[in-house]
């Protein structure tokens, strides 16, 4: 049995009275990618954006290595080796490639000079671009930049918010692929997707969150094999 | 010719202190989109404690405490005045600064008993000299040199630091800002610190030059640094200082123009015209971002 890196517990967040997550528990154990999916509005994001400290839950608890981290702010959480890329990407558009990656590694003081390197050589399009500013690149350079941006933190948990989300078939390849070099490297990763299909086929345990709820778990494998999983969100 | 040469370099003179005022406008501005009415004011209080605080201290030691206590003050409106509204509609948040503008302009008449009272003479600054057969006083000469490098360290500090970078991403997304471990409040301390301390700055080089301080001074510099930092794309440095700049010398030269046109009197106004027809042409101002609302 593995050491498990992020657990929830009996999770719920409401905004201004409606309820977006009602109860939810989860796992996370090291060296996993466990995804979660799900419809646009099941909670998916909410339930980052509380791990992640940007929104405080209603109820429940976020244990990170260990430690209760519910409700703490993301600068304190980010220090305990927790990274997000956040939805739609959001690079900085008015700093530089370098900085932008610098910029990651925010709360360490060490030398930055491998992890630059490391993320160049997973992106070799960010280091020719690395002088200009983040809002010059095209969208699939974007979520590079994020996850290169993200992985500078050395973080023990990467959290990946829809990294999928517009843009093109070959890009998301190009980006499941980089999650998988990521992951094989010794990152643990917590994805969220609604191609539930790119998502189940590279995570290990996966669960499925409907209306707020837990509705389905299990591995990557058994989630793609599940008629009603099949039917909801894979259309096949 | 000696005539215009004073002229020249008073209005850069002038347009220098306006540019240090103008900073902290722009700066506050670019990153919480607040224009922080009572900036004007935190150099009109600069200015009563420069009076204060030379009239008890050698100057080695006041006038550093005017930066100091300057900077506490702009430090401790944000965080009393602004941080707890950092949610709430940015209108409500320019209400708050109109209500520091006034608590700041009443504290100053109660204290002061609404009397003008006179900035002391800042030994060197207040000395005369001779520029090119025209005597004018050292603080003329020394503003723009002294503008000149606290633009280019700021500008420094700004483009080549770490808290120069985030002040940077903090300006563009508070929210990604704090998922790469930033604290936000802490870099928007830090916009304020720079700016009343370069406020502070200007108010000693500015009322070396000028009658008196009474509690509303600071309303009208504070204009038109404000203007000033509109005029050069708000929310962008260099752009404040030139228009600064531009708003010091238009406004010096119109103040003198022969005294039989009788048109000194409508420098501001002049001043203020001139502007709407560059920003009907550049509506962005010089340098300003094309009007990208934050999300």
């Amino acid at each position: 049995m593995s050491e498990e890196i992020l657990q929830i517990r009996d999770l719920e967040i409401s905004y201004g009275g409606i309820d977006a997550v009602r109860g939810i528990s989860f796992n996370v154990n090291a060296g996993e990618i466990v995804t979660l999916i799900g419809a646009n509005g099941a909670g998916k994001s909410s339930t980052l954006r509380a791990v992640s400290g940007l929104i405080k839950p209603k109820a429940g608890t976020v244990t990170f290595c260990g430690e209760d981290i519910t409700g703490k702010d993301p600068n304190a959480i980010v220090s305990k080796g927790l990274m997000m890329v956040p939805e739609g990407r959001r690079i900085f558009p008015n700093l530089t490639v370098l900085e932008n990656l610098k910029i990651g590694a925010y709360l360490r003081d060490d030398d930055l000079e491998q992890d630059i390197e490391m993320v160049y050589g997973y992106f070799p399009r960010l280091k020719e671009r690395s002088w200009q500013e983040g809002g010059t690149l095209s969208g699939g350079e974007q979520q590079m930049l994020a996850v290169g941006r993200a992985l500078m933190g050395r973080p023990k948990l990467l959290m990946m918010d829809e990294p999928s989300l517009g843009l093109a078939p070959i890009v998301v390849q190009g980006i499941f692929e980089i999650i998988n070099r990521i992951h094989e490297a010794g990152t643990t990763v917590l994805l969220i997707e609604q191609n539930a299909n790119m998502a189940l086929h590279v995570a290990d345990r996966a669960y499925v969150l409907e209306n707020g709820k837990i509705a389905a778990e299990g591995t990557g494998r058994e989630l793609l094999a599940d008629e009603k999983v099949k039917a909801a969100y894979l259309g096949t | 010719m000696e005539y215009v040469i004073s002229v020249l370099l008073s209005g850069i003179s002038v347009g220098g202190q306006y540019a240090l005022i103008a900073i902290g406008y722009t700066l506050v501005y670019g990153i919480l989109r607040l224009i922080n009415f009572a900036h004007g004011d935190v150099f009109m209080v600069a200015g009563l404690l420069g009076i204060y605080l030379t009239a008890t201290l050698p100057i080695s030691i006041s006038l550093p405490l005017v930066i100091v206590l300057t900077v506490a003050l702009g430090f401790t409106i944000e965080r009393a005045a602004y941080k707890p509204l950092r949610e709430a509609p940015r209108m409500s948040v320019m209400i708050s600064a109109i209500g520091v503008s006034y608590l700041l302009q009443n504290t100053a008449t109660y204290v002061t008993g609404g009397q003008p009272m006179t900035y002391p003479t800042i030994p060197f600054l207040s000395d005369t000299v001779n520029v090119a057969g025209t005597q004018t006083k050292w603080v003329v000469l020394i503003t723009p040199v002294l503008v000149l490098i606290l633009v280019i360290a700021l500008t420094q500090l700004i483009n080549k630091t770490k808290v120069g970078m985030a002040m940077r991403a903090v300006s563009k997304d508070f929210e990604t800002s704090r998922l790469m471990g930033i604290k936000i409040h802490s870099v928007i301390s830090v916009t304020f610190i720079i700016g009343s301390a370069l406020a502070a700055v200007g108010s000693v080089l500015f009322f070396t030059n000028y009658p008196a301080v009474t509690p509303t001074v600071g309303s009208m510099p504070g204009l038109k640094a404000f203007v000033a930092a509109v005029f050069g794309g708000i929310g962008s440095i260099p752009g404040a200082v030139l228009g600064a700049f531009l708003i010091g010398i238009c406004e010096t030269i119109i103040k003198g123009l022969p005294s039989s046109w009788d048109v000194s009197v409508f420098s501001d106004a002049f001043t203020f015209a001139l502007l709407i027809v560059i920003l009907a042409f550049k509506p962005q101002g010089l340098f300003g971002e094309a009007a990208t609302d934050k999300v």
